[in-house]
């Protein structure tokens, strides 16, 4: 028992992330009907907000400590973030161990400005085309983006650790009644699924509660005849693009602490992502949230240890190996809707 | 000639000339001058550039008739590396067989891989084969590894069975021979200045490479290759005409399976070692870029595409800083530094941001690839003509 809920609990946050990159996904493929390749960059620039925020933060000068002396005597150099002038030392550290967290402040709009540059200068040009030119554009924008972001922070992936308040881990089963130290659980994975919940919360009720959500979904079941009602739909999905771009750089944002950022994250978790949209059923929102936690629970549980006697190796290949099967099963995916791309 | 009509008999000579002639047409520069690094007529390279020639010829028989995007073409390569490094581990260390065995087991993959995809069209089938070519790669690399070896890959190993080759002398490595006219061997022709090295490998694969560039014109022609031109322009109407789309689909898909087998089974043939990356899922994104990158659909393109991607990998990845700072050395110092810092990200290692720029600024304004580049130039000299039909040289952009 305290073996299952510990891969339950394992399986969150990688679901979190599916679900959140995933979401975004959906989103724009309900919305805007484009296939968007270079979603997975979008988490990964992201992450590396996370990482250009809290290089910022710790830019500093260097003074002469007249306090501190070197072995000769001699005044110490020692380099003082800028950040400790304004706050002064105590909430200038603070504020640089919670870089992380303040990140998500910082990327918002960053993520925003990137999605509405995107969408306004190549995606807007690509509605009417192929979904294989969309698919095949976007992927060379993500390699590109990728590439850009290799050049300023080269190939190594780059710690980016969390809040000394969230370090360490605490004991799960001990809070249900189990042994001591059977479900030991890093703190940071549980504020990332409930970050995630959160964020996914707030997307569905924006949609469901706000007028401006109710014109989205309206939009998204019938664009010309919301079009004709007199309502400027396309710059409705322009916003609705930017949200997506946001909540996959958010999922990146808090990701960081957990696996170090380094340019190819994109990449490695966006051809995951693209199984759970499939899987979850193309165009439906509730569908590629369920599929991403439970293909991240259903990955953690592949790789317990009986399981993989059993099956050797089947932790590399179970999402793909389920994919498979559903898409030839239910062949919409497990919440798709009727006549959402059916060729 | 050979059952081909005029264009296309030019077209298969043009491509038999550039193959033959490669080694001359790499060479441009003189031995010992500042422009000889550039040079791309070494034979490594050489046999790169037809064998990923053949590699993009059988994709686009699937994606440039038949419209359905792989991705995953790259599993197919491996599976036929494999194969044939197998071949040459046991049975002998002779190029022929091991081909062959490589073009069929990339064939029955792809048979069973394609009954499966083909279920599915559009972004489906796309992401299916996505799976199974990340299957392989991630089973390549942890539960097969006593078949692939693992993370180290497989080479021929002097202890290795070998029925057919008999034991090798003391002290001699085994080397893939074609009926014991070693890979390795070179002819070195010096003009002068000049070096222009022939080498046995690369003539191999050209060989297979007119070969196979020969059947896509046959196929291309064929009344079966324009049966799958129809799955791509409406599938729904071959089906309301009652014709069964998936026979076709399905022997498009094998045909270019086996393709990426050859391709395989010759990578193996020219450099003995073998290893799981070859299949990852960046390696089918590459084929992509080159059949797009020609043009796919068209004939020649996916050639085309192959040899640029490659040949420009290997320039433009060799460029450095000094380099440059010669090449803009007769500049102001300032507008120099100005240049070199601007141009100095595209080149070296940042080879692959101009390949992805290349690539959207093909997919946006050139869907045809280099082929629909060179036929509008074509066209604008020829404007001059008002009788001259213009459709007549105008392709279908991809789709």
């Amino acid at each position: 028992m305290d073996a299952i809920i510990l891969q339950i609990l394992n399986g969150l946050d990688k679901g979190s992330a599916y679900a959140l990159i995933a979401l975004g996904l959906t989103l724009i493929f309900g919305t805007l009907g484009v296939v968007n390749f270079a979603h997975g960059a979008l988490f990964m620039i992201g992450a590396f907000c996370a990482v250009t925020l809290s290089r910022i933060l710790t830019l500093s000068h260097t003074i002469i400590d007249e306090t501190q002396k070197d072995f000769l005597g001699n005044p110490l150099k020692v380099d003082v973030p800028y950040i400790y002038d304004i706050f002064g030392q105590q909430t200038g550290d603070a504020i640089i161990d919670w870089a992380v967290p303040l990140s998500i402040l910082f990327a918002i709009p960053v993520m925003i400005g990137i999605g509405f540059i995107m969408e306004r200068g190549l995606i807007k040009h690509f509605y009417k085309r192929p979904h294989a030119d969309q698919i095949l554009v976007t992927f060379g924008l993500a390699i590109v983006l990728q590439e850009i972001i290799k050049y300023f922070y080269g190939a190594n992936p780059i710690p980016t650790p969390a809040p000394d308040a969230f370090r360490g881990s605490f004991d799960f089963g001990a809070m249900l009644g189990f042994d001591p130290n059977t479900i030991i659980y890093p703190y940071w994975r549980l504020v990332y699924f409930a970050f995630a919940a959160v964020i996914i919360g707030a997307v569905f009720a924006f949609l469901q509660f706000t007028t401006f959500g109710m014109v989205v979904r309206a939009g998204m079941a019938d664009r010309e005849t919301v079009g004709l009602l007199g309502i400027n739909i396309d710059k409705r999905f322009t916003i609705m693009f930017g949200i997506a771009a946001a909540v996959a750089g958010l999922a990146g944002v808090m990701y960081t602490p957990i696996n170090s950022p380094n340019y190819h994250m994109g990449m490695d978790f966006l051809v995951l992502s693209f199984v759970v949209v499939v899987v979850g059923g193309m165009g439906s929102l509730p569908g590629a949230v369920l599929a991403g936690f439970l293909l991240g629970i259903l990955e953690s549980f592949a790789s317990m240890a009986v399981v993989l006697e059993i099956l050797p190796g089947i932790n590399q290949i179970i999402i793909y190996l389920v994919a498979i099967i559903i898409l030839l099963t239910r062949p919409r995916g497990l919440m798709g809707r009727r006549g959402v791309m059916e060729e | 000639m050979f059952g081909l009509t005029k264009r296309d008999s030019t077209l298969l000579i043009i491509v038999i000339l550039l193959t033959v002639l490669a080694p001359f047409i790499l060479n441009p520069f003189p031995e010992g001058s500042a422009m000889a690094q550039f040079n791309a007529g070494y034979p490594d390279l050489m046999q790169r550039l037809v064998i990923f020639g053949i590699f993009a010829i059988g994709f686009n028989i699937l994606f440039g008739l038949t419209g359905y995007l792989s991705f995953g073409h790259a599993a197919f390569l491996g599976v036929g590396s494999y194969a044939a490094i197998w071949m040459m581990k046991l049975l002998t260390m002779n190029v022929v067989p091991a081909i062959i065995i490589s073009v069929v087991v990339a064939g029955l993959f792809s048979l069973l891989v394609g009954w499966i995809s083909l279920r599915r069209s559009g972004i489906y089938f796309s992401i299916l084969t996505l799976a199974f070519a990340q299957m392989s790669y991630s089973l390549a690399y942890s539960v097969l590894t006593p078949i692939t070896g693992g993370e180290t890959g497989l080479q021929p190993k002097v202890d290795d069975p070998r029925i057919l080759d008999g034991a090798l002398a003391a002290g001699q490595t085994p080397r893939a021979n074609f009926f014991g006219l070693e890979m390795g061997t070179s002819y070195e022709l010096e003009l002068g200045n000049w070096i222009f090295t022939f080498n046995a490998g690369y003539y191999i694969a050209a060989i297979v490479m007119i070969l196979a560039f020969y059947l896509s014109i046959r196929i291309f022609r064929s009344p079966f290759g324009m049966m799958l031109r129809a799955v791509k322009s409406n599938q729904q109407r071959v089906n309301y005409t009652g014709l069964n789309a998936k026979p076709y689909t399905l022997a498009a898909f094998v045909i270019s399976g086996m393709y990426a087998g050859l391709a395989g089974g010759l990578l193996v043939a020219m450099d003995t070692q073998v290893g799981a990356e070859r299949m990852f899922w960046t390696a089918s994104g590459e084929v992509v870029l080159m059949t797009i990158l020609g043009g796919a659909g068209t004939l020649i393109g996916p050639v085309l595409g192959a040899g640029f991607i490659k040949y420009m990998e290997n320039i433009v990845s060799k460029i450095n800083k000094s380099v440059l700072e010669q090449w803009f050395a007769f500049m102001p110092d300032g507008i120099e530094d100005f240049l070199i810092a601007i141009v100095y990200p595209f080149i070296g290692k940042g080879w692959h941001l101009t390949l992805g720029i290349l690539f959207m600024l093909v997919v946006i304004f050139l869907p045809g690839g280099l082929v629909e580049g060179g036929q509008r130039i074509g066209r604008l000299f020829k404007r001059k003509k008002p009788s001259d039909d213009a459709a007549d040289g105008k392709t279908t952009p991809a789709e």
